[in-house]
């Protein structure tokens, strides 16, 4: 095949990988590619949430009394800032499906921003922890005293998870920094724009497992206010 | 049907299309990677294969004077740790499945070639992990992991080594993935789902466990060392935290991964089967769903590792009923297999009398799996060398039969030489033999109540024990043999026709070897998987 390919010029979209019949195949496989690499993290994330599902049931009250120490505003306004990163990252597909290279460019580095922000927020709080003595392992204090040692459970869960989730939102900023630099060039048309979309996707998951965290982590004992 | 097959290689082929060694580093052709793949995957096999050798010498004698406890706990957790994440796991899908996957289902490569090629990068990193744990001084919790062993107690170098088995598991995960999309959107025109050769069927089935199980082996193992670096965890008891938590994790991969080892397998049995018995498998869409059903099911029986553990006894019931269930679809596979061999014309070469054996080996595994999965019983043998036959059977007996069985049914392909038929035969029976001496008086020896995990034992022990260490020198023969006559076709082997065997399927309508875009032009399939009754006669006959 190799000695052939001097002998036939070959016209296709330079985009198109050459194991690939055509665009449209391309694209779909790009896409069941990107939901299948989802499967993975949605199990990645399963087992955490599992193992916070066991320990809650088994030690309600002190998970409840955890609540306490949680910053709600912050992890409030982090949701809020996330929700709104979904919505850039959208106009940045649209902006992309539609062309418009500016505007592609102008979406991503907003949802870069806020979630810049976000991880701003993410280690306030971190901090906060560590002087509030909350790290289990390294400084544990615990008010009230009674739930001292459960409650290092769902604190080792917190950072574990959250911690979890901010590297899967730093993987997602390096992406989207590399997708502006090519938006940039103008590497991406209305025909052809597969890496703004598969980005969207995992942009979009990382939040969804936020909405998840933001209440199981955050707002356990506050139906008992 | 029309199977046009060239008599003659085309000059130009994958293996000959570029040179030097960064043709191989870089290359993203997936029949390359698969080559890569199996030598990497063959040097881990020796590895493991020499730590188990350690043992079985050791227990030649019931007092132990070979090595120590400490260093036999190092042996059989590292010759685990070796055999399963880095040769039975990438064995069949990432060397055999790696190089026909795209070719059976005439696509020109995986959908996703760069990832196909960082795959092989990240299982070598995993690999480099581990093996310097082992050079540092090894690990001892078993391949298992168990905590509060594990995260608390042993001063060996688990991190590295769990490290490694965390690396690698995205190699696995990758494949995987790759599969999936490559089986979806890369098919040839008319290649339809009911006309997938089988080997596509376990493959794809195989894929969605290694992408769905391995995440949860991945965060189990972030989630241990995280416990042992901050000596404080979620498995930990000092603070109400479940040590069987941890169990449970661990298992939800790795029982289904044990299907990850075995399907593969299973694929290759149905080519060898319908191809040396020259018949359509008998009920392909029945073993095709029955693929599908124990990647579903597998998934549901995990609790069986753990009866000992003090899990509630309902939940124990309800793994005990799941296992006995996750057997039917096997066994729909073992009768099928040999329904397909009822008056056909079945010939013995090599990969066929592989075959054979797996047929046998995997169903005496199989079928003592359902000891093991019955309550009572398993509560006797618990711990016992008859686990331990058990697993061998089906792990050793079953995917190494398959994986040697499918490598010399396709040596011819992938490297365009013949293997010395008369060497393969003599070897293939040196391997059955070797290996029921090894590990059938270990079911006795569990049974009478000998442990594993000991390097002494008592002294009645010891004439089935000697049998085993026997068997294991022939079997070790048994392995060394075909690596030898295999390296040594690769220059003097006859040169391989397009379809030494006569065999319908896309993978025999190029050449041996094949382009490196592995057809000359697209193929159109018109016709259903194994017409061998359409078939006369082979096409090209051996000696040519």
């Amino acid at each position: 095949m190799t000695a052939d390919t001097g002998l036939r010029i070959v016209q296709h979209d330079p985009n198109l990988q050459h194991h690939f019949e055509e665009p449209k195949q391309q694209h779909e496989a790009a896409t069941l590619g990107m939901w299948a690499f989802l499967a993975t993290e949605v199990m990645f994330f399963g087992g955490m949430f599992a193992a916070y599902s066991l320990y809650r049931a088994s030690y309600p009250d002190a998970f409840a009394s955890t609540s306490q120490h949680m910053d709600v505003i912050m992890g409030g306004v982090n949701t809020a800032v996330l929700i709104c990163s979904s919505l850039t990252m959208v106009l940045a597909v649209r902006a992309a499906r539609l062309g418009q290279r500016g505007m592609i460019v102008m979406f991503i580095l907003l949802t870069m921003l806020l979630g810049a922000v976000f991880l701003g927020i993410k280690g306030i709080e971190y901090h906060h922890k560590w002087v509030e003595h909350l790290i289990p392992g390294f400084n544990f204090e615990y008010e009230p005293p009674q739930y001292a040692r459960e409650a290092q459970i769902l604190f080792f869960l917190y950072f574990m998870m959250t911690g979890m989730h901010a590297v899967h939102m730093l993987i997602g900023e390096a992406m989207l920094a590399v997708l502006a630099v090519m938006a940039w060039r103008g590497r991406f048309t209305a025909r052809w724009n597969t890496p703004v979309d598969m980005i969207g996707l995992y942009w979009h998951f990382v939040d969804i497992v936020w909405i998840f965290l933001f209440p199981l982590l955050y707002l356990i004992g506050k139906h008992h206010l | 049907m029309n199977i046009a097959v060239k008599a003659d290689s085309p000059a130009v082929n994958y293996l000959n299309a570029e040179y030097g060694w960064k043709s191989w580093l870089f290359t993203t052709d997936h029949k390359r990677i698969a080559l890569l793949y199996l030598v990497s995957i063959t040097l881990f096999f020796f590895i493991g294969g020499f730590f188990a050798m350690l043992m079985r010498i050791e227990l030649l004698t019931p007092r132990g004077d070979l090595v120590q406890a400490d260093t036999y706990n190092k042996l059989f957790t590292m010759h685990g740790i070796v055999m399963i994440f880095f040769f039975l796991i990438p064995s069949i899908p990432a060397v055999l499945g790696n190089f026909f996957v795209p070719i059976m289902i005439g696509a020109k490569d995986l959908a996703f070639p760069r990832i196909n090629l960082l795959s092989w990068y990240i299982y070598i990193l995993g690999g480099i992990f581990t093996l310097s744990a082992i050079l540092a001084g090894g690990v001892d919790t078993g391949w298992t992991f168990y905590t509060p062993f594990s995260s608390t107690y042993s001063n060996t170098y688990v991190m590295a080594t769990a490290l490694g088995v965390f690396i690698t598991g995205f190699s696995s995960i990758l494949t995987g993935l790759n599969f999936i999309v490559t089986i979806h959107k890369m098919r040839a025109p008319g290649m339809t789902w009911n006309r997938l050769p089988l080997f596509i069927w376990s493959n794809y089935a195989t894929s969605l466990i290694q992408v769905l199980g391995t995440p949860v082996l991945a965060i189990t193992i972030l989630l241990l060392a995280a416990e042992r670096l901050a000596h404080i965890g979620i498995f930990d008891p000092a603070i109400g935290g479940d040590p069987i938590l941890f169990q449970h994790m661990f298992w939800f991969y790795s029982h289904p991964a044990v299907y990850i080892m075995i399907l593969p397998g299973m694929g290759v049995m149905s080519e060898l089967v319908a191809c040396f018995s020259r018949k359509r498998v008998f009920g392909y869409s029945a073993v095709a769903m029955a693929s599908l059903a124990i990647a579903v099911i597998g998934f549901l029986v995990w609790g069986h590792h753990m009866f000992v553990t003090g899990q509630s006894m309902y939940a124990s019931m309800y793994f005990s009923f799941l296992s006995f269930l996750v057997a039917v679809p096997s066994a729909i596979k073992v009768f099928n297999w040999t329904a397909t061999m009822y008056r056909g014309s079945i010939s013995f070469q090599t990969p066929m009398l592989y075959a054979f054996g797996f047929i046998g080996l995997f169903t005496i595994g199989g079928l003592t799996g359902l000891f093991l999965a019955t309550m009572a019983v398993d509560i006797h043998v618990t711990d016992t060398y008859f686990v331990v036959a058990h697993f061998h059977y089906v792990m050793v007996g079953g995917m190494v039969m398959a994986y040697l069985g499918g490598i010399h049914f396709w040596w011819p392909k992938m490297v365009g030489r013949m293997y010395p038929e008369g060497w393969a035969k003599l070897s293939a029976l040196i391997v059955f033999v070797g290996f029921n001496l090894t590990f059938f008086p270990q079911f006795i020896l569990g049974y009478l109540g000998m442990p594993r995990r000991y390097h002494a034992y008592a002294e009645e022990f010891q004439v089935l024990n000697v049998m085993s260490t026997a068997g294991a020198s022939v079997l070790a023969v048994g392995y060394l043999l075909p690596m030898i006559y295999l390296i040594w076709s690769l220059k003097y082997g006859e040169r391989a026709p397009a379809n030494p065997w006569g065999a319908v399927g896309l993978e025999w309508m190029t050449s041996s070897p094949p382009p490196t875009f592995n057809f000359e032009a697209t193929p159109e399939v018109t016709w259903e998987a194994y017409q061998y009754h359409e078939v006369n006669a082979p096409e090209v006959e051996v000696d040519g």
